[in-house]
């Protein structure tokens, strides 16, 4: 077994104090993986840890794991998201054991888009566990236990982080928000990654209220790359969470150059929030080479 | 009818652990059917209560909880007692404590667990929708179930996905943890949401097969030929 217990590459650049960037790798529809290979070369000298997508959006794709494994076999430090929609608790235990025998560290538990919002609607949505049972299942693991209480051969040990959404729009939403998040860090959360943020004042006002709450887990702020503004009407539409203000779409429907605008607005969004967070985590969607002149703007 | 069976009395007394004052509801509908309920069951209950040093402001049985209009019509004699009380344990399937909760704004804690509709949803006529889980937690969630009004089930809180109020699967369903979370305040309990509920246990779900039997399995059952 490789040892999964020295601390990851990531987790180390937290632990530092250095402002960490995380970058996304959303595997493909097929068997094929030239691609994610070469988004992982665009992010190899940028990236401290990569995200891996567990069926992004309810999708059918190459798996999180094994994409993680490859991850870890180019020399690169893969970040196991797992979602609980698709898997009973037999199967995410399961899951988690491969990981840590693969030498994979760094694990991200969400609950997971609602099938319907994906290309299978007609799936049968799991959700046996939610997120904060899954970083309890995490923590029993750790402890040598499965949640049936049988004992296991060898412990595993991770780095766990969890999501949370700074921009949640109502009163309930938002203390909810606040109230999962304490859960998830008394559950064994170490770090946080949040929802794509679009407005620094939102992200802002989220992080006075976390401190006000004591809670002291690093938060990488979540950071969307806008290609185009039929992308931002689209996410505003359909992705659940995520919205896009109106001067944005403006901004990217007033531009022919939509690559350096798209760089324009995340270097600014970074600017913004950097003194008051932990990290980045920027997903590319596709746009990843556009990452190192982001990065550069900072680093 | 629907079908319960009794909570152990050590998970009540944990549900009960921090409060004195309790008024006792029951139903007259189904659970007298099922053994659950009636007026023998609520004094013996009043009784292991007091004996464990609880004071139990009242006692009412309502036939049937699952509506909302008999509630309201029959419960205004004992309001001054209800009032009074921390708590109401509610001897029902989950629709009667769901829509009990609902009218009385209080913390309702289900005595019972339900285990099946055995064909005919007491007179039951509301939005209320119990999952017969058999492990009810519905005094931690504000009196609105967690299973069947979140479409991911979840017990801890909402998902990110929710956009005004609404769920992420259906623009036009409410968020379930945004119902949970404003009957809760209107308890003035929100401190409940803070308590981490551990995975539901699925062992439960699954009556025994003779409880599954509808109401007519006798008739059912009969051979003709």
């Amino acid at each position: 077994m490789k040892n999964q217990t020295e601390k990851s590459n990531f987790e180390k650049i937290l632990e530092e104090g250095k402002f960490a960037v995380t970058c996304e790798i959303g595997p493909p529809k097929g068997a094929e993986i030239e691609e994610i290979r070469a988004a992982a070369e665009e992010l190899r000298n940028v990236a401290d840890g990569i995200n891996v997508t567990d069926l992004q959006s309810s999708v059918m794709r190459l798996g999180s794991l094994t994409t993680c494994h490859l991850l870890k076999d180019w020399g690169l430090d893969p970040i196991f998201q797992v979602t609980c929609r698709d898997r009973n608790r037999l199967a995410l235990q399961s899951d988690l054991l491969s990981a840590c025998v693969m030498g994979i560290r760094n694990v991200l538990a969400l609950t997971g888009d609602y099938t319907t919002t994906g290309d299978h609607p007609q799936a049968e949505p799991v959700f046996d566990l939610d997120s904060v049972q899954l970083l309890w299942a995490i923590k029993n693991l750790e402890e040598g236990k499965d949640l049936a209480g049988n004992e296991l051969t060898q412990k595993p040990s991770f780095f766990k982080g969890a999501v949370v959404n700074p921009g949640a729009d109502t009163e309930a939403a938002f203390e909810l928000q606040i109230i999962k998040m304490k859960k998830k860090i008394d559950q064994g959360a170490q770090f946080f990654q949040t929802q794509a943020i679009f407005d620094a004042e939102v992200f802002k006002k989220f992080l006075e209220r976390v401190r006000k709450e004591n809670i002291n887990v690093p938060i990488l702020a979540g950071i969307i790359l806008l290609k185009s503004e039929k992308m931002a009407n689209y996410m505003n539409k359909f992705v659940p969470g995520v919205f896009v203000p109106e001067p944005l779409v403006k901004k990217m429907e007033g531009t022919q150059d939509k690559v350096s605008m798209c760089i324009e607005i995340a270097s600014g969004l970074i600017e913004e929030v950097r003194p008051y967070c932990a990290g980045v985590h920027i997903q590319a969607l596709g746009w990843e080479k556009h990452i190192p002149a982001i990065v550069k703007n900072f680093r | 009818m629907v079908l319960t069976e009794f909570k152990p009395v050590e998970e009540l007394l944990i549900k009960l652990k921090d409060e004195k004052k309790i008024f006792i509801l029951g139903c007259g509908g189904c659970t007298e059917g099922a053994n659950t309920g009636g007026k023998a069951v609520l004094a013996s209950t009043k009784e292991k209560l007091e004996n464990e040093g609880k004071i139990v402001t009242g006692v009412m049985e309502i036939d049937f909880l699952c509506q909302k209009a008999l509630i309201r019509a029959r419960i205004k004699p004992v309001l001054d007692e209800i009032k009074n009380a921390e708590s109401i344990l509610v001897f029902s399937c989950g629709i009667g404590v769901q829509s009990t909760s609902a009218v009385l704004v209080k913390v309702c804690h289900p005595a019972l667990n339900t285990i099946t509709f055995g064909g005919i949803t007491g007179t039951w006529q509301g939005t209320e929708r119990c999952d017969t889980c058999g492990d009810c937690i519905l005094d931690y969630t504000g009196g609105i179930c967690p299973y069947t009004a979140c479409p991911k089930k979840l017990e801890n809180g909402a998902c990110a996905g929710q956009s005004n109020g609404k769920c992420e699967t259906d623009p036009e369903r409410d968020c379930g943890w945004e119902l949970i979370y404003k009957s809760l305040k209107k308890m003035n309990k929100l401190d409940i949401l803070n308590k981490f509920i551990p995975p539901r246990d699925y062992s439960k779900i699954l009556p025994s097969p003779a409880l599954g039997k509808t109401r007519l399995w006798a008739l059912d059952e009969e051979e003709i030929i």
